[in-house]
């Protein structure tokens, strides 16, 4: 399967892949590579975690691919992207997915059911492929030509005449190193959004321990000065509230 | 590399995201499909930026954003969770089908 998408890259970038010229010219074949190997890899990831039955599964799938993210970001050259895409999301988030589904006990496979809507898995490929011809025309389309020919080797920029924009501005940008420019320009231009940022994470934190609280009281949650309603469901702790007993108690 | 490849690439890691949110019934699934298509968004914006390097601190804005991007997904992630735990606690299930109570 790699070699057959390294083929299929090596024709859509009319790229010779064997480049003997220096080492800028390597370095835009090195970064080919690198997304030509990985670009299956993340897709089969991705494809495997919607379609497993076994929801562990799935979420190691989902590891898998937030590791070659994490290699597409250090190729894009934002390295401190890649640290933080392994240790936030295939770190931690994986963590509390993982943690969740050992929870509440439902890593097994699921009893398969008749869909409330019919031919939802069909409506929902074509729903699928249909998103992506409009993104693939109205996102990658104007960069479907060699003028965009970022990072590309200096034959492929020069090829493409006056209009390459071959990214004469990146060694500048990440001179001072990529951490250090990402900091320089997080805490200065964008400051306001990143406290703004700090406090939604708060938020976040807040309503999570709200929203997992066991009580029977709903309404002790928001309003703490000693006004006691009546609960609307006072049956809402019991445990096993199916939607049977719902059905049951309407009518 | 061309931009036009990382961007095709996000755009089908985008579909097979939405794919999975249509199609899954277990609702831990479902938000995992949506943090696929974070990810996607998330390597648009780094390419776009690379895209624009030539003017000045573009290339890192883009990851800034995507720094954003990343906070938000796991402040999503943190309330989602305890959703369905409630929901859970109050259903015993996650199928999302069993979640009508608000349907018309």
């Amino acid at each position: 399967m790699v070699a057959l998408a390294t083929a299929v890259g090596a024709v859509l970038a009319q790229t010779p892949v064997a480049d003997p010229a220096g080492a800028a010219a390597s370095t835009g074949a090195a970064e080919f590579w690198v997304f030509w190997i990985l670009a299956p890899l993340s897709l089969a990831a991705a494809v495997s975690m919607v379609v497993l039955r076994n929801p562990v599964h799935a979420a190691l799938m989902l590891v898998v691919n937030f590791f070659t993210i994490a290699m597409f970001y250090a190729v894009l050259e934002a390295q401190f992207l890649a640290a933080v895409q392994i240790i936030v999301y295939a770190g931690a988030i994986m963590v509390l997915f993982l943690f969740v589904l050992m929870l509440l006990g439902v890593d097994r496979e699921l009893p398969t059911r008749v869909a409330q809507i019919r031919g939802q898995q069909p409506a929902a490929l074509l729903l699928g492929a249909l998103l992506f011809a409009a993104l693939a025309v109205g996102v990658a389309g104007p960069f479907l030509g060699a003028d965009s020919a970022c990072n590309a080797p200096p034959d492929a920029v020069a090829a493409a005449g006056a209009d390459a924009q071959p990214c004469v501005g990146l060694a500048a940008a990440n001179e001072e190193g990529n951490v250090r420019g990402v900091a320089r320009l997080l805490f200065t231009d964008y400051v306001w959004p990143f406290e703004v940022t700090s406090v939604l994470l708060v938020i976040a934190a807040i309503g999570a321990m709200v929203l997992g609280r066991r009580t029977e009281r709903p309404e002790d949650l928001v309003d703490g000065r000693g006004v006691r309603k009546e609960p609307l469901r006072a049956r809402a702790a019991r445990p096993t509230g199916s939607t049977a007993l719902d059905r049951e108690a309407a009518e | 590399m061309q931009a036009a490849f990382p961007l095709v690439f996000a755009a089908l890691l985008f579909c097979v995201g939405v794919f999975g949110v249509l199609s899954r019934r277990n609702a831990v699934l479902v938000l995992m499909s949506v943090e696929l298509m974070l990810a996607a968004v998330t390597i648009n914006l780094v390419t776009f930026g690379l895209l624009a390097a030539d003017r000045g601190d573009v290339v890192l804005t883009g990851q800034i954003f995507a720094l954003f991007v990343l906070a938000i997904g796991a402040a999503e992630v943190g309330v989602g969770l305890a959703i369905i735990l409630l929901l859970y606690r109050n259903r015993a299930t996650v199928n999302i089908d069993d979640a009508d109570l608000m349907k018309y």
